[in-house]
């Protein structure tokens, strides 16, 4: 999966991790509501947020996405009790960790969806695919595998 | 030193512990011992060269070191804030190991070059270290100890860092990240990396690319940190095992420092304080989150 140009020029490839229960629902509301919005995510759909793991994230960015998105449920709406709350804690060291690191923090969006907002789900996919497109296609981690 | 090694024959004369684990003199400076007898616990030294974190010689996967039986580990404020972890994940049973605390002042930055304590040989993580003895020991010995005031050049490092545009940190940790070789030292040196199974040794799905190149380097170090995030003691093994000279120390400094402001959590010696990574409030700050 990379980044592809294109007439308009960079088009960024945006995975995005969602929970099942309201991320993705939401997201599935933006599409029955016919709402417009950037069609450069790719969706991968779990059980909760509390499931994503930051390998998900890293392992995305080694497979050639410029960005990811993780959403999930509000704080309290977790089908599964706390497993939003434990997500929070374990993706705020992961942003800080990236950034320490030297991937720009514009490239890993998070954000609470719920299966009521659609509309909030256009927002946070056009937004991260502009914060993205600033960045411009990441180049210099698909050549860390340097033709491996 | 007479009271470690008095009280370290008294522990094995009584059967207190079979083995008492600490450092003694070796060829290229101290390295770790086992004493099962009188003569081999008069052998135990302990001074600022004695850099090695002896928690990881608890894990009963160390066959080894399990067979001599019931242990009893000298331990540095830093080491006995790794028991104390060990023994919070249930690794280690409180009641199975007999605790001797050194009161510390720091060690060298190079225990193998040897010399004294000073503001300019001190480890860095020594320099913000604020324990001088651990209250989970269940015996202490040594005179008490003043901390030497020396800046931290590893919080100034971070700083800089910090500072620096996203592409010039890059920059830095590939140049860094490059001389890694994947010999996990750093892995295996750790108190609190014990898994049976590393995710890094995992072939399917493969999380983390095993070869030395890049991207499996910068995963692998992403990877360790996040897995230690909360967890780790600052014992600085992995810096110090590192054969390729890789400043580890940043990586988890900079990680302790996001859990510390964040979480208001400092890895200390309570067992009985859970973890910041596997807990949580409702009001965690999440500014982050749209």
């Amino acid at each position: 999966m990379e980044g592809t140009a294109t007439a308009t020029g960079f088009e960024p490839r945006i995975t995005a991790f969602v929970c099942n229960w309201c991320t993705y629902t939401g997201a599935d509301l933006a599409g029955t509501s016919r709402l417009q919005m950037a069609a450069n995510t790719r969706i991968v759909r779990l059980p909760c947020t509390g499931r994503i793991d930051p390998a998900f994230v890293i392992k995305a960015f080694e497979r050639g996405a410029d960005g990811v998105i993780v959403s999930g449920c509000h704080p309290a709406d977790c089908h599964y009790t706390a497993g939003n709350y434990h997500a929070r804690r374990r993706f705020a060291v992961l942003r800080e960790l990236l950034s320490f690191m030297g991937v720009d923090e514009r490239r890993v969006t998070f954000s609470w969806v719920s299966a009521s907002e659609g509309a909030k789900w256009r927002d946070v996919v056009n937004g991260a695919v502009e914060r993205v497109r600033e960045c411009g296609p990441f180049e210099s981690y698909r050549a860390l595998a340097g033709g491996v | 030193m007479t009271e470690l090694r008095e009280l370290a024959k008294k522990l094995l004369a009584e059967g207190a512990a079979k083995v008492v684990i600490g450092w003694e003199e070796g060829p290229r400076g101290v390295r770790p011992a086992f004493a099962t007898d009188a003569a081999a616990a008069d052998r135990l030294v302990f001074d600022a060269r004695c850099a090695h974190d002896l928690a990881p010689y608890l894990d009963r996967r160390r066959v080894h070191v399990a067979k001599l039986g019931r242990p009893a580990v000298v331990v540095k404020p830093c080491d006995a804030r790794a028991v104390a972890g060990l023994i919070r994940e249930t690794q280690v049973k409180r009641e199975d190991v007999v605790l001797v605390g050194v009161r510390c002042g720091g060690v060298l930055a190079d225990p193998e070059a040897g010399g004294t304590l000073s503001a300019d040989t001190i480890a860095d993580r020594c320099r913000t270290c604020d324990s001088r003895e651990t209250a989970l020991a269940d015996h202490v010995v040594g005179t008490p100890v003043e901390p030497l005031a020396a800046p931290s050049r590893r919080d100034a490092r971070v700083a800089e860092l910090d500072a620096m545009t996203p592409a010039q940190r890059w920059a830095f940790w590939q140049g860094e990240l490059a001389r890694c070789t994947r010999c996990n030292a750093c892995r295996q040196v750790c108190p609190l990396c014990y898994c049976d199974r590393c995710m890094a040794d995992k072939t399917q799905p493969q999380w983390i690319e095993s070869s030395p190149h890049g991207r499996g380097n910068l995963s692998w170090h992403l990877l360790r940190a996040i897995h230690l995030a909360g967890r780790c003691v600052d014992c600085g093994e992995c810096e110090r095992a590192c054969p390729s000279g890789i400043p580890l120390g940043l990586i988890t400094r900079k990680v302790a420092s996001v859990v510390a402001d964040r979480f208001g959590h400092k890895p200390g010696d309570d067992p009985a304080v859970p973890s910041p990574i596997g807990t949580w409030r409702s009001d965690d700050p999440q500014e982050f989150i749209l």
